[in-house]
């Protein structure tokens, strides 16, 4: 931003996110998540580290907490809550919960990076420059879902993550990132772009089913949706309609209604005022946890 | 009891500073290099950091600060009291102040430019670190104005740039004087070019008074405004234990407090190394007890606010990091920061230990180490217990390395600071021989002021 655009445009950054934004058009990705149909098998995860030229660390660092996965199952031993003495972890099973950048409206890493690094753009993603980044780490220090990735070292080179013959494995679309900056889940990025130029070229919008990320393209069980959500015709609109899940909420109407709902449809910390672009599913389950 | 004699004679004071230049202790180069090996530690730790990248500080994903941040607080912290020594005390016409005020103020300067390393350090890419100036560029790009971590770059180098602006001008009547009296050499050219002809006439010391007294005005909101903004790197953050709104004066009390401790331990140290025992009296070092005292019940005080608002807030996240600082793996270290921190400074109150000099060394580096180690359990407690579950990583600790640098920044420190006392005087000459003046006066109208009115 320059100094003229910020005194001329001071209204636009003065203005409470994402309520008072300016309605999203044409583009709004978003997702949503089935928990109930997810059967936690890693295969978003292998495919996004695939996808995103994503450093796989080795075990020694992965112990020391620095590995990089992008989109991350994590696992969650129930505890037979209503039954005491009842099955105890882990006989009564875990649950899954892919969990990658929620792509946040309202993003807390957004206002606090120093030099501007990470940015909401106007399809409602949250985008990260690599070249831009100075790696002073507040942005993963302000994120509530702690899913931005450092890269405390050089991957590519001094690591030699790929070596020379895997070098051609490595997804053309998608920068190699450097030690020293941030890197996180892009929504694929690069296939919305890809799509939306395509789209552009042949005078159109770019339709429903046009992109998948690789999460979704991988997922055996079709947990993973993403789309449009703009577009009422999208998937991912339908459900989030069906679930009643608004994103400029962050209490949600069905829930505040006596009695509780049905739906299953919720997103995590909404109450933190993030307004994430991800809604999960809850599980259905036998026993009332 | 009396801050300082009254029958040293001015020239006296100017030969028995000017010494403390050239003839100090030889404990001064035991010191000097001591610190430069303590330092060469830091710099060998930032060379291999630099190189392999910052995964050797040991941090990982929720723990994404670590010790540096901790340590960068800690020496901003520490920078405040010399503003509170030479500025507010100066308007409250302190007289006491006067001898120690120099290195407090030169502890200002040192303890800001220690600060500054930390940034650099704990930057990912340190060779783009200027991506974060706003300076002119073709392509229009700014820094982000609404991050706290830039106010708190522009209040800093402000800071910094008025302490030294302070420190200088304030030391302009001592630099002639060591002019006049100095043999030649690089020396006299130094304080040549430093003094800015000053005279000593009567329209230089009208000039000089104005602009020193509108420098400290100025320095007092400042001081007050960076460690409030560097509170504002937490409390404006969304995460349990940092989104306090009396962060801010917390972090202020904590400062000063940490300072006043750090200028005991100066204050005892230069007293030994450069002679002053004659300046730097005991009466004076009790003054500066009390004053610690006082701010440690006000820093007790603000902590215990903390905790309060936290745990009636009902905000279960903030209540749990809370709850883990007194009970999980950090505990030792929590407790140590209130055992420092509130309980060792009743040492200070109590007489007798007031002009102590070992009891009181041991004192001020105990509050120091307690105000470190706040520091440290503001920065560490809310990374590994924060709002999600999964993250959570109680049992990270900072690597050898980070280790390093933070034992290197105390040599840094110190080697800086040694090599000012021994190029600048660091007792203000012309203060002091106020001080000797008007207690002459005094002790000519009435015979009753021993006391000391000021």
């Amino acid at each position: 931003m320059s100094v003229t655009n910020l005194l001329e445009n001071w209204s636009q950054f003065r203005h409470f996110h994402p309520v008072d934004d300016k309605p999203h058009d044409p583009y709004k990705w978003a997702m949503s998540i089935d928990l109930d149909t997810c059967t936690g098998c890693n295969a978003c995860s292998v495919a996004c580290f695939a996808e995103n030229n994503i450093p796989v660390v080795g075990k020694d660092k992965f112990e020391h907490g620095q590995q990089m996965h992008w989109m991350r199952i994590e696992r969650y031993w129930d505890e037979d809550v209503s039954n005491p003495g009842g099955r105890d972890f882990p006989d009564q099973g875990a649950q899954f919960l892919p969990m990658m950048c929620q792509q946040c409206e309202a993003a807390p890493c957004e206002t606090v990076c120093p030099v501007a690094a990470t940015n909401h753009t106007p399809d409602g993603l949250n985008s990260q420059i690599y070249n831009r980044c100075i790696g002073s780490r507040y942005c993963s220090a302000n994120c509530p879902f702690k899913v931005r990735y450092f890269n405390w070292y050089d991957y590519p080179t001094d690591d030699s993550v790929w070596p020379a013959e895997m070098n051609q494995q490595l997804n053309p679309d998608v920068s190699v990132r450097s030690k020293g900056v941030m890197e996180k889940c892009t929504f694929c990025v690069q296939r919305i772009s890809a799509a939306k130029v395509t789209a552009k070229n042949e005078g159109r919008l770019v339709h429903e089913g046009e992109i998948q990320t690789a999460c979704q393209q991988a997922c055996p069980t079709n947990a993973i949706t993403f789309g449009n959500l703009v577009d009422t015709e999208s998937r991912v609109h339908k459900q989030w309609e069906a679930q009643r899940v608004e994103i400029d909420k962050d209490k949600q109407e069905k829930d505040e209604e006596k009695g509780g709902t049905d739906l299953r449809g919720y997103r995590i910390l909404e109450e933190l005022r993030a307004y994430p672009s991800v809604m999960y599913l809850e599980r259905v389950r036998e026993s009332a946890v | 009891m009396k801050d300082i004699r009254e029958d040293i004679a001015w020239a006296k004071i100017n030969q028995d500073v000017l010494k403390s230049l050239e003839n100090p202790r030889k404990l001064y180069w035991v010191i000097l290099f001591a610190a430069l090996s303590i330092f060469s530690v830091g710099v060998g730790c930032e060379i291999y950091q630099y190189n392999v990248g910052m995964g050797v500080e040991n941090v990982n994903n929720p723990h994404v600060w670590g010790l540096y941040i901790a340590t960068f607080i800690f020496w901003i912290g520490m920078s405040h009291s010399g503003t509170l020594l030479s500025a507010i005390l100066h308007l409250m016409h302190a007289d006491w102040r006067k001898p120690i005020y120099r290195f407090a103020e030169a502890m200002t300067t040192f303890s800001l430019m220690t600060a500054g390393l930390f940034v650099m350090v704990h930057i990912g890419r340190l060779w783009q670190f200027y991506y974060s100036l706003p300076y002119p560029n073709e392509r229009g790009i700014w820094p982000n104005f609404q991050s706290p971590l830039l106010w708190d770059a522009m209040a800093i180098f402000t800071y910094l740039s008025s302490s030294i602006l302070f420190l200088y001008v304030g030391m302009i009547p001592d630099l002639a004087i060591a002019r006049d009296n100095i043999h030649a050499g690089w020396r006299k050219k130094l304080y040549t070019a430093l003094s800015l002809g000053w005279e000593g006439t009567d329209r230089q010391w009208r000039n000089f008074r104005v602009t020193y007294l509108t420098i400290a005005c100025f320095l007092i909101p400042l001081a007050v405004s960076v460690h409030s903004i560097v509170a504002g790197d937490f409390a404006m953050s969304q995460q349990p234990g940092w989104h306090v709104t009396s962060f801010p004066p917390y972090f202020v009390a904590g400062a000063l407090y940490s300072g006043c401790a750090a200028i005991i331990t100066l204050f005892i140290i230069l007293r030994y190394v450069f002679r002053f025992e004659e300046y730097m009296t005991l009466p004076i070092l009790k003054k500066t007890v009390r004053l610690t005292f006082a701010i440690a019940m006000v820093w007790t005080y603000l902590n215990a606010v903390e905790f309060a608002s936290v745990w009636y807030s009902h905000d279960q996240a903030s209540k749990d990091v809370l709850i883990q600082k007194a009970t999980g793996p950090f505990a030792p270290f929590w407790w140590g920061m209130i055992f420092c921190g509130s309980v060792v400074p009743f040492v200070l109150s109590i007489k007798r230990f007031q002009t102590n000099i070992p009891v009181l060394f041991a004192v001020s580096l105990l509050l120091n180490l307690g105000m470190w180690l706040e520091r440290w359990m503001i920065v560490a407690p809310t990374f590994s217990h924060g709002y999600y579950p999964w993250t959570w990583d109680h049992y990270q600790w900072p690597s050898i390395y980070a280790w390093g640098m933070v034992f290197a920044s105390f040599g840094w420190f110190t080697l800086l600071f040694m090599i000012f006392c021994k190029v600048f005087p660091s007792v203000s000459m012309y203060e002091v021989k106020e001080m000797v003046y008007h207690r002459k006066l005094h002790a000519a109208k009435g015979g009753n002021n021993s006391q000391g009115a000021h």
